[in-house]
């Protein structure tokens, strides 16, 4: 196993029509193994048809795809076998309960992992027996992400697996996915929510009209370690804007300072609060947040 | 062999949804039998001159056992696969390493299964209880059941191809099935010269039909199998499987 490390999945000029409508207009990027990679953008982007070609459901019209060494179109029970894929709201057997559409999936794969331990890694055990149909929304999306665990793959497609969670259980999904990427799994994931990307991939892509308008780490995308940071406060009553050593505007109640060299900025602003005996209310240092960025990109 | 375990696998499943759905379970397993207690009740003691005296119910019972497997076959499959790829089960199933086929044989398995236990009750409860002898003519009995199941499973794998949603497909799978079971003889002997006869001929289900009562017709001599009837069937079983292949769709149509 020396030598250099192939890409899990790799994508060149990929494209994809749907009659007169061009849906995938040339996507290129590699995935590392082991790498949490988000595909962000909104939708008809052509997120899922990406998606959905690196899956094996649709053929492509043009460009190359290999995922793990092989081509989606063509891998077939050979490429499933190592692949887990959460699809987008999906339904199942509903009269069926969790274990055994669990045990009858595990039949499928080669060496699956034992379904009490996909039951409990997804927090299911009191739901175990009960028809599904019996299942909250969460309920069932935990259960698609079992399902595709089940066959303990090298890859997973995770299709916007948190759609319709509260927060406590998108941040127990975001912990097990965390879990799953220390086993070397490595992830493709889609979302819609900022803070999932932010907190779950290594590499965050944004598509917007099927083509590629930016790819990065969520920290560095679209200029967010270099581009000013913004630091905001509120002054006591009887202080004066004009008073303050550095240009400043109101923003939505706050006084808003805008920098890109955060250090002296900050020194400035306490050395003359304290010089006057003032504290600086509520006072945070934020960059854009990836939000904001990918609002830009994809043009609001 | 871990072919065999999958279709294994696959059977049970699709068999412990079968008995868990109120509307397969209803709709393809009791009617048949409802069918065939409130004609053979109604109907008890006559006879049919046109068949030479024998009995309605020795005519009506064969008629139902034929009724039963396209029930089990046809109608619950085509039925239970158009709502499964509408709410996404095939797609899933798709993006798993089991093979499409062993998927389909163990649907096809599962109506197996059903056509047997149903041919089973509906026979016995015929011989028990309404007077209907059986000649013992296993072979030709076996036979004729392998081949239509053979044909009305490949039909209704066929015909998901023309149902664009899951909630048409009742009205569709239904509505093609009742008027031919009609003229086809299936409740009331419907003379061979006939206009309808002719037009029923066309179709598989006069063929099946024939076929299960010629193996419990007292009056036949000989094997019993209808070699005639069997080649309609298959026939229209090839053909259904050739439009299956081409137009079976693991989705649901795009909005």
């Amino acid at each position: 196993m020396n030598g250099p490390r192939v890409a899990a999945i790799a994508v060149s000029d990929l494209r994809k029509s749907y009659g007169p409508l061009e849906a995938v207009k040339g996507v290129s990027f590699e995935i590392a193994p082991g790498e949490v990679f988000a595909l962000l953008g909104p939708n008809g982007a052509g997120k899922t048809t990406t998606v959905e070609i690196l899956e094996g459901y649709r053929p492509r019209d043009g460009g190359s795809v290999s995922v793990l060494g092989m081509d989606p179109e063509r891998g077939g029970v050979r490429l499933r076998e190592r692949v887990g894929i959460v699809l987008q709201e999906c339904g199942i057997e509903e009269l069926l309960t969790p274990r055994e559409v669990l045990e009858r999936q595990a039949g499928y794969y080669p060496s699956p992992r034992p379904v009490d331990e996909m039951i409990a890694l997804v927090d299911l055990a009191d739901k175990a027996t009960a028809r599904i149909r019996t299942l909250s929304g969460g309920q069932r999306r935990r259960l698609d992400l079992a399902l595709a665990l089940v066959g303990d793959p090298e890859l997973l497609f995770l299709d916007e697996p948190t759609t319709g969670f509260d927060p406590q259980a998108r941040r127990h999904a975001w912990d097990l996915v965390k879990r799953l990427c220390k086993l070397g799994k490595t992830i493709f994931l889609t979302t819609h929510y900022m803070e999932e990307a932010q907190y779950l991939a290594d590499r965050v892509a944004v598509i917007s009209g099927g083509r590629l308008v930016a790819l990065g780490t969520p920290d560095s995308i679209g200029g967010r370690d270099t581009d000013v940071a913004q630091i905001r406060f509120t002054l006591p009553d009887g202080v004066s804007m004009s008073e303050l050593p550095l240009a400043a505007r109101v923003d939505d109640g706050h006084v808003l300072i805008e920098t890109a060299d955060v250090t002296r900025a900050l020194h400035a602003l306490t050395a003359w609060a304290l010089g006057r005996d003032i504290a600086l209310g509520q006072l945070t240092v934020a960059r854009r947040s990836l939000e904001d960025v990918y609002l830009e990109l994809v043009g609001r | 062999m871990r072919s065999l375990a999958l279709v294994m696998l696959q059977i049970r499943y699709e068999q412990k949804l079968y008995w868990r759905s109120p509307s397969s379970a209803m709709f393809t397993f009791l009617f048949p039998i409802l069918l065939l207690v409130i004609f053979a009740s109604l109907n008890y003691g006559a006879t049919l001159r046109a068949l030479g005296g024998i009995s309605y119910n020795q005519y009506y019972i064969p008629g139902i056992v034929a009724f039963g497997v396209i029930s089990a076959c046809y109608s619950n499959l085509a039925i239970g696969l158009c709502f499964r790829r509408d709410s996404g089960v095939l797609k899933r199933i798709r993006g798993t390493p089991l093979p499409p086929w062993i998927f389909m044989a163990g649907n096809i398995g599962s109506s197996l299964v059903v056509s047997a236990i149903l041919t089973v009750l509906t026979t016995a409860v015929g011989v028990a209880f309404y007077g209907v002898s059986f000649p013992g003519r296993y072979g030709a009995f076996v036979l004729t059941l392998i081949v239509g199941a053979f044909c009305f499973c490949s039909l209704g794998l066929a015909i998901t191809a023309l149902i664009p949603v899951a909630t048409a497909s009742p009205a569709i799978v239904n509505g093609l099935l009742f008027p031919i079971l009609f003229i086809s003889g299936t409740f009331f002997p419907v003379d061979s010269g006939s206009w309808l006869a002719r037009i029923a001929s066309v179709f598989p289900i006069r063929h099946f039909e024939e076929a299960v009562f010629t193996v419990f017709d007292p009056r036949v001599q000989g094997s019993g199998v209808r070699v005639g009837a069997l080649l309609v069937m298959l026939v229209w079983g090839m053909a259904a499987v050739v439009i299956a292949v081409r137009g079976f769709r693991w989705e649901p149509l795009r909005k």
